[in-house]
């Protein structure tokens, strides 16, 4: 498997840090429902046998954190885009 | 002769299981025979022994620190002692040890607790010094530059089991217990019908069950979804391998305390030995080439004249890996839903235990006491179990 990090270009996935699915948001921790949606944030997970959303670190690179669109059946890279320039949903 | 029949699915069973691995047919059988239920069908979307359960490194141990762990693994090896007569099957069980090593004071000190905390909980464990791991296994490197051999925790009635005998031991008794084994069967929906479940759709037809028990390991998240349940746990990739066939040298089972490795011989003589999961999500049943390395060069700095074997195969297999690290065994939100997944990398040597008490919570609605710590609302009410105390972080675990 190999990364197409932004800066620095394809690299071997042994360079980067996987850090989980990126479709989950951190909630309002000060809302109504709080407690339900901190137990879901921190432990539920759609974990989808497909096209899978998720962080990964450049650590032994630029460092950048990286949303990677990747095919979890056959592990093919569907995009790559900074995570700080991810639309804001 | 076949050890079961190739049944054909009937319209309606008293519990229909989802998933024809160890844990499946574990659970039809403890069912069976503990409990007098034997209306069931066993739906596999493959062949029988074609998940984790043919595809597992064989280790079967019980020397964990937290009492639920403790109780809950002990009393599976304890059904590992008499499985054999029970099910009048050869699986094979070899108690030749279980050896963690250790290379530092603080990791001894760290063994040296578990070991206490096994033995108080009537599980046998020593700690071996260096001399000792010397005499057992003259030929790791000791003197390691960076990892040097120290001693280990030693787990004597540890050791390992022939996998696929464990799904065919355990499918033939299932079977002459009446229980239907059905094989290239897929459920593909689940009917629910305010709030209880009604039965299972399959590439084979609808089924209809008031009780449903889903023990898919890796495929957990996909099969739960058709009940609408979103899980605590993830799909990961581990590898495993096995080397050319040499004389007796690897008589226990050792696991590297610096890296991650750990190594047995099987009774064909093929070093079987493995590492970590790859630690991304995946459902491919393959892994990729960096851990690959990761593993050898952990085999050398171990075990290095594991370098001139050649290895023959390499394969991987799907972990369900929980956020806490613990597997999940008992009741849902939906009514006659149960559920037995989150095994991570370690459900092989769960295999009794789980279909023991996973049966008991079937057949009386509730945990028996050794599972209730594993039950599902755990992960909303705090009450955790993480041995490794990585947190909500599946690929730490
Ligand atoms: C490389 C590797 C090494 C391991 N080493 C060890 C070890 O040394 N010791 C240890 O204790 N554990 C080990 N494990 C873990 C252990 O193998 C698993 O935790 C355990 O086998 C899981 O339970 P099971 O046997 O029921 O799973 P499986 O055999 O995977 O059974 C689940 C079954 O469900 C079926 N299924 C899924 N979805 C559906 C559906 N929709 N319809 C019908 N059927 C479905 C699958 O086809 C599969 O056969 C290892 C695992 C791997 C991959
Ligand atoms: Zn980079």
């Amino acid at each position: 498997m190999r990364i197409h990090c932004p800066y620095c270009g394809e690299r071997g996935v042994e360079e980067y840090s996987y850090r989980g699915d990126a479709t989950v948001r951190r909630p309002d921790a000060n809302g109504p429902d709080a407690l339900e949606r901190f137990v879901e944030y921190l432990h539920l997970r759609d974990n989808p046998a497909g096209s899978h959303q998720e962080f990964w670190q450049h650590l032994h690179g630029c460092r950048a954190w990286l949303v990677v669109q990747r095919d979890v059946r056959t592990h093919a890279i569907e995009s790559v885009v900074a995570a700080s320039r991810r639309v804001a949903r | 002769m076949r050890a079961w029949r190739d049944a054909e699915p009937r319209p309606q069973y008293d519990v229909v299981i989802v998933g024809g691995g160890g844990h499946g047919l574990a659970t039809a059988y403890y069912l069976a025979k503990e409990h007098g239920i034997s209306n069931i069908a066993v739906l596999e979307k493959s062949y029988i022994g074609s998940g984790n359960v043919g595809r597992n490194t064989t280790i079967i141990r019980s020397n964990y620190l937290h009492p639920a762990n403790a109780r809950f693994y002990e009393r599976s090896l304890k059904l590992w002692e008499g499985l054999e007569q029970d099910l009048n099957y050869n699986v094979m069980v070899s108690q030749r040890g279980v050896l963690n090593l250790f290379h530092s004071d603080g990791q001894r000190d760290a063994f040296a607790r578990r070991g206490n905390a096994m033995r108080l909980n009537d599980i046998d464990a020593g700690l071996l010094d260096e001399a000792e791991v010397r005499r057992l296994l003259p030929y790791l490197d000791f003197d390691n530059a960076r990892f040097p051999i120290r001693g280990g925790l030693l787990q004597p009635r540890g050791g390992t089991v022939r996998h696929d005998a464990v799904a065919w031991g355990y499918a033939r008794g299932a079977d002459r217990r009446g229980v239907d084994i059905i094989q290239n069967c897929e459920v593909t929906g689940i009917h629910i019908e305010r709030g209880r479940v009604t039965g299972v759709e399959t590439n084979r037809g609808v089924i209809r069950a008031a009780k449903v028990a889903l023990c898919c390991a890796g495929n957990s998240s996909r099969v739960a979804t058709m009940a609408g349940l979103r899980l605590p746990i993830e799909s990961h990739v581990m590898q495993a391998f096995v080397t050319e066939s040499v004389k007796p040298l690897v008589d226990m089972v050792v696991t590297f305390g610096a890296g991650h490795f750990y190594i047995s011989q099987s009774n064909r003589g093929g070093l079987v030995f493995g590492g970590d999961i790859d630690g991304y999500n995946s459902y491919a049943q393959r892994g990729n080439l960096p851990t690959v390395e990761a593993v050898m060069e952990s085999a050398m700095a171990l075990m290095p004249g594991l370098g001139r074997l050649r290895v023959l195969r390499q394969w991987g297999g799907l972990m369900d890996m929980s956020m806490d690290g613990s597997p999940i065994i008992g009741l849902t939100p939906v009514e006659g839903i149960y559920l037995n997944a989150g095994w991570c990398y370690g459900g092989f040597k769960a295999t009794p235990a789980s279909g023991w008490c996973f049966a008991w919570t079937i057949a009386r609605n509730q945990p028996h006491e050794l599972n209730a710590p594993f039950r599902l609302d755990r992960f909303a009410s705090g009450h955790v179990i993480d041995e490794k105390g990585a947190g909500a972080q599946p690929n730490l675990h």
